[in-house]
């Protein structure tokens, strides 16, 4: 049967391929170089067929490409069926994920037509001796980590959030491009498309950001949110929060960092009025350097952070402002 | 409906660290949020149709108060799944044990669930709920329109926009925060769902092979559980908040930033 395959599953929207599949990419060329094994990204749309060489060039050594009207857009039934018999016939050993909506919906419906496990939002996979996939899974919040391993079922299934692996530098490589022919009963019985509505995003997207201020509760009002606007749009960065401001209206739900929102990996990270519970710093803890800047100097965020400020954010962004641009005379 | 830990106290949570399982005692549990907004969606249907609605939730018997209060928004009846051969079950086996005990509660037009629980997050569960009863399922959904002849219009949330889907029964659905405004309840009617009975279930009544239930019947496998360590050491910056917002500005063109 030849070398075990890991396969990747490409999400795309209108031919627009999402980072999260080019990120699993260079996890999965990484594991398969490890292991031994061939990596191969499986695409579908309709109209894809020109993406492959990119797939290729982010590390696939093989792309399997459904090209049907039926696929696009997006559609549950017939893409857990065209994965499905894809997955019968060729019989991958892994199979990867990015935890979008779309992936969180699709992997766990294909998962169980196949009968096989899956696990959810991993913040990291490795190999272990005997080649079974190792998935470090964030539980309670991200308080603990948890390696689940799926030792008799193939393939073993995981989902990865976007943001937490690298995405990897393309090169030129070469590849094998083979088609996918969905079977002609292709299921279309369940909902119907009416319409696709794109919002576009105002502000940079959280997970590109090299600057993130984030706050929490503490910073108090709609306008101590505004001084965090102000300061990301100084530093070139995005806005990202925490459960309770997004219940406060003050930031929306898009903004959210932590278990179950955003993963963010930015250079720079302020937390401000961030109690720092773990289901946010799992967020988070991955950015290159962190400031935390909390009233109360117990605050679990300090824990987690590079420079700890204990201090009120009220009167010290303000001044930060200032000093950022260079408002502020040396005495 | 799932019963999880009290997500306020979730920072007092400890490990063993000989079983490598999290010590839940004195840990009390509150209906995973989502659920209620899944429970408000099938109340209103109820209200407009005269639906019958029925709770259905895989927990340890001493889950009956949090489903009492489930029961006191206005749900018909609760069926509890209760049995040590279900316990260890991972998305899979659960969403199989959940599929056969809806199958055995009878005939359905629409399954509600809450988009994801607060404990395990996977989100996994709905999807493949469906799966194993043959029906579509759609995820995140932020509204919900009845139409005639029990059609409907759903919305799902998707990054940056939604998606407008034309569904009918019968259907599996999970729902966001934003899908409506669960019912608020009076503490009178909390105080008379408190004799409300719930039928228990084991598995004597789904009569599931255990091969396929159960943490045996899991096809994933926990091999390791760590505490999450926190690694860095703060450097404190202290002083004036004018000397401080001088050396926070410093650090930030020092890092290349401005």
């Amino acid at each position: 049967m030849g070398e075990p395959q890991i396969w990747v599953f490409i999400e795309q929207r209108r031919n627009v391929v999402h980072d999260v599949g080019l990120e699993l990419l260079g996890k999965a060329r990484e594991l398969a170089n490890t292991g031994g094994a061939r990596v191969a990204a499986l695409l579908l749309g309709d109209g894809v067929l020109p993406l492959a060489d990119t797939l290729i060039s982010f590390g696939a050594d093989i792309v399997l490409v459904a090209d049907h009207p039926a696929l696009e857009p997006y559609r549950l039934l017939p893409y857990t069926q065209v994965l499905a018999e894809a997955c019968r016939a060729r019989q991958p050993d892994i199979m990867l994920f990015g935890a979008t909506s779309l992936g969180v919906e699709l992997a766990p419906r294909l998962a169980a037509r196949l009968k096989t496990g899956l696990s959810a939002h991993c913040i990291d996979l490795q190999l272990d001796a005997d080649g079974h996939l190792l998935q470090m899974v964030p539980g309670w919040g991200g308080g603990v980590v948890a390696t689940i391993k799926t030792p008799e079922h193939r393939p073993q299934m995981a989902t990865v959030m976007p943001g937490v692996m690298q995405k990897p530098q393309p090169a030129p490589r070469s590849g094998q491009v083979i088609p996918l022919t969905p079977s002609e009963d292709l299921d279309l019985s369940g909902p119907r498309v009416l319409e696709v509505h794109r919002e576009e995003p105002q502000e940079l997207p959280l997970e590109t950001a090299e600057v993130v201020v984030a706050g929490g509760f503490g910073v108090g009002s709609p306008e101590g949110w505004k001084l965090l606007e102000e300061l990301a749009r100084l530093l070139g960065g995005a806005v990202g929060a925490t459960r309770p401001p997004v219940d406060e209206g003050w930031a929306s739900e898009e903004q959210m960092i932590g278990q179950s929102g955003k993963t963010v990996r930015p250079r720079l990270y302020i937390g401000v009025g961030i109690s720092g519970m773990s289901h946010h710093v799992v967020g988070m803890d991955e950015a290159e350097f962190v400031v935390a800047i909390n009233t109360d100097p117990k605050a679990a965020i300090f824990e987690v952070a590079d420079l700890a400020i204990v201090g009120d954010q009220r009167e010290i962004i303000p001044l930060l402002l200032d000093e950022l641009r260079g408002r502020v005379k040396v005495s | 409906m799932k019963p999880v830990p009290d997500p306020k106290v979730w920072d007092r949570l400890r490990m063993d660290p000989v079983t490598k399982t999290l010590i839940r005692e004195g840990i009390p549990s509150v209906i995973n949020p989502l659920d209620k907004h899944a429970l408000e969606a099938a109340l209103a249907i109820k209200d407009v149709s005269g639906a019958e609605v029925v709770l259905l939730s895989m927990a340890p018997r001493d889950a009956r108060p949090v489903l009492r209060e489930a029961l006191a928004m206005g749900a018909d009846r609760a069926v509890l799944l209760s049995d040590k051969a279900f316990a260890g079950s991972d998305t899979l086996a659960t969403a199989l044990i959940l599929s056969e005990a809806i199958r055995r509660i009878g005939p359905f037009d629409l399954i509600c669930c809450g988009n994801y629980t607060l404990d395990g997050s996977t989100a996994q569960v709905p999807s493949q709920i469906a799966e194993f009863l043959g029906i579509p399922n759609i995820m995140h959904v932020a509204h919900m329109e009845l139409e005639q002849d029990k059609r409907m219009v759903v919305t799902q949330k998707i990054e940056q926009g939604y998606v407008k889907l034309a569904a009918e029964p019968p259907l599996l659905l999970s729902f966001t925060k934003k899908a409506n405004k669960p019912r608020f309840l009076s503490f009178l009617e909390i105080l008379a769902a408190e004799k409300r009975e719930i039928s228990t279930w084991t598995n004597n009544d789904l009569n599931l092979d255990e091969s396929r239930i159960g943490l045996g019947g899991s096809p994933t496998k926990m091999a390791d559980m760590l505490l999450r360590k926190k690694g860095r050491q703060g450097l404190r910056l202290e002083g004036s908040p004018e000397e401080i917002a001088h050396q926070l500005a410093n650090k930030i063109r020092q890092l290349g930033f401005i």
